[in-house]
């Protein structure tokens, strides 16, 4: 079966919440560098809350529970982090129609959702923020589905693809954020919002692969 | 980490409860939105000033709610924006019908989140004015960084734009003298040792015991550069040089100027540096009209100082020297 359901939605909700968890130390880690260092504990909170929300309300569509989600982390995460990934997750929850979507309809939910993001934080590609890694991610599993492959590929491209987007954010010079009141000092350091999109992207490719 | 908690994820909460404990004749605090307004109901006509932030820098946001200041704060997770619900309950508490001006300091996430509360806000019906506060000489205000930060002006703004609003000026009136505050006020912030948020549990960065961050923000950031430590008067100079060079002040000017405590730095060595500034200043002719020293925009248990200096006018003064009873800023009768 290759469509969205919404069990493959929730399975990814939640093991985002699981991979924040397991990575929030090294989240923590890679923002004190070039941050305030509270990255992983603030996305921890959220995915927590997220978690909590859908087993109360256990949402009957895939695009109800990412609104839900997106709705959550804007309430409880503050920060950038806060509105950017719950405004994400709002827009593609909003573009994902119907109770078994096909996988190019979650490709336009995640376009939407990139769109979100440059919309509310003003980053382009190279700014050194989630948009280096959201992008391509977005890119590669548009390739992957127009090559023909199935969800579970086209996850598993879109996580190669941002895990090698958050690596290329090394070298860079922060533009947007906190970060970019270091200047050239922030070069050297991979950019903690893009290590959590890979992870947001690697939390699906894992629950598609099941 | 030694710190005064009980669990590094529910500092601002238990610290919440003290806060209403400590003033229950001054302040309403409710723990659970998140939002601390003044004891009394919100006065009709008058504009609403809210503000808030991340926690960690107080006495500030929370600490100069009450008259003549701000009607409601929203204090964030430790270094982190509150959410919009916080200003929506703070707005829904305290407007008073004349509109409410969200005080905010430039960063990405204060401005996302205060962004959307005043969308949702304007939605219901109610005037909101914004004004972004940005004095922070060490980040180069261009399109390659987020712009300047918020710091020590913060103050400023709020004391003035909240003694107007106190007097019955209307939401236009009130938001230009809170820009107007913002545009002729420079901040600049040296670091002699990092602050620990309780969640990272370690300074946000090392330095040396010889080593001073210069050009630092107020949440732990590195800053723009790291220098050695020198005597008090060089650094002074420092301070001086680097908010006069984008703050020109002739001798006609008056002026407010703040030396502010980042936590950690005891206030013998504050009024010790200040003594210092007061002296260059007046070798550069610059007249100190005003004067504050102490810690009032704190970055947790950083130690370091900043220095804010306003080119007043006869009226901002007036204004100043207007009543206020704060938690954190208490004068006049």
């Amino acid at each position: 079966m290759d469509t969205v359901t919404t069990d493959l939605v929730l399975s990814w909700l939640r093991t985002v919440d699981e991979r924040v968890r397991e990575h929030a130390d090294e989240l923590t880690r890679l923002d004190s560098a070039i941050g305030d260092g509270d990255h992983g504990s603030n996305l921890h909170r959220g995915f927590v809350a997220v978690t909590a929300a859908l087993t109360r309300s256990s949402p009957s569509a895939p695009g109800e529970a990412l609104t839900l989600a997106g709705r959550t982390l804007i309430s409880t995460v503050g920060g950038a982090s806060g509105p950017l990934y719950g405004s994400a997750l709002r827009a593609a929850g909003k573009t994902l129609d119907g109770v078994e979507p096909m996988p190019g309809e979650l490709l336009q939910a995640l376009t939407a959702g990139l769109e979100a993001v440059r919309k509310l934080g003003g980053a382009v590609p190279g700014d050194k923020t989630m948009v280096d890694a959201f992008t391509p991610a977005v890119e590669a599993f548009a390739a992957a589905l127009r090559a023909g492959s199935g969800l579970p590929a086209a996850s598993a491209a879109a996580a190669d693809a941002a895990e090698k987007g958050a690596r290329s954010t090394i070298p860079l010079t922060a533009r947007k954020g906190r970060a970019s009141y270091l200047g050239e000092r922030s070069q050297g350091h991979e950019d903690p919002g893009a290590v959590s999109t890979a992870l947001v992207f690697r939390a699906l490719a894992d629950a598609a692969a099941d | 980490m030694k710190k005064f908690i009980n669990s590094p994820d529910t500092v601002v909460r238990d610290a919440l409860f003290g806060f209403a404990a400590a003033h229950p004749d001054r302040l309403c605090v409710d723990v659970e939105r998140g939002v601390i307004t003044r004891a009394e109901r919100p006065r009709a006509g008058k504009v609403a000033l809210v503000s808030g932030g991340g926690s960690g820098h107080e006495p500030l946001h929370g600490g100069f709610v009450g008259p003549g200041m701000l009607d409601a704060a929203c204090p964030g997770e430790v270094f982190t924006s509150p959410v919009p619900d916080q200003m929506l309950a703070a707005v829904a508490t305290v407007s008073g019908g004349a509109g409410v001006l969200f005080v905010v300091k430039n960063y990405t996430g204060d401005v996302m989140n205060f962004e959307m509360a005043a969308e949702l806000a304007a939605e219901d019906g109610i005037e909101i004015a914004t004004v972004l506060v940005d004095d922070d000489v060490a980040v180069r205000d261009s399109t390659f960084t987020a712009g300047r930060r918020g710091t020590g002006a913060t103050l400023f703004v709020e004391k003035i734009a909240g003694a107007l609003a106190e007097q019955g000026a209307d939401l236009a009136a009130v938001a230009d003298v809170a820009r107007l505050v913002n545009e002729r006020s420079r901040s600049f912030a040296i670091a002699l040792e990092a602050g620990t948020t309780p969640a990272a549990g370690r300074p946000g960065f090392d330095l040396a015991d010889d080593e001073i961050e210069v050009g630092v923000g107020i949440h732990g950031e590195p800053g723009r550069s790291r220098e050695t430590i020198r005597p008090a008067r060089d650094l002074a100079a420092r301070f001086v040089d680097s908010v006069l060079k984008d703050l020109p002040l002739s001798s006609a000017d008056p002026t407010i100027v703040l030396l502010n405590g980042m936590g950690a730095t005891p206030l013998l060595e504050l009024y010790l540096l200040f003594g210092e500034i007061a002296a260059l200043l007046e070798e550069r002719g610059v007249v100190i009209t005003r004067s504050l020293v102490g810690n009032y925009v704190t970055s947790l248990d950083m130690a370091g100082a900043s220095l804010t200096i306003c080119r007043a006018d006869e009226r901002l003064i007036e204004l100043w020297d207007a009543p206020v009873h704060t938690p954190g800023l208490t004068w006049g009768g």
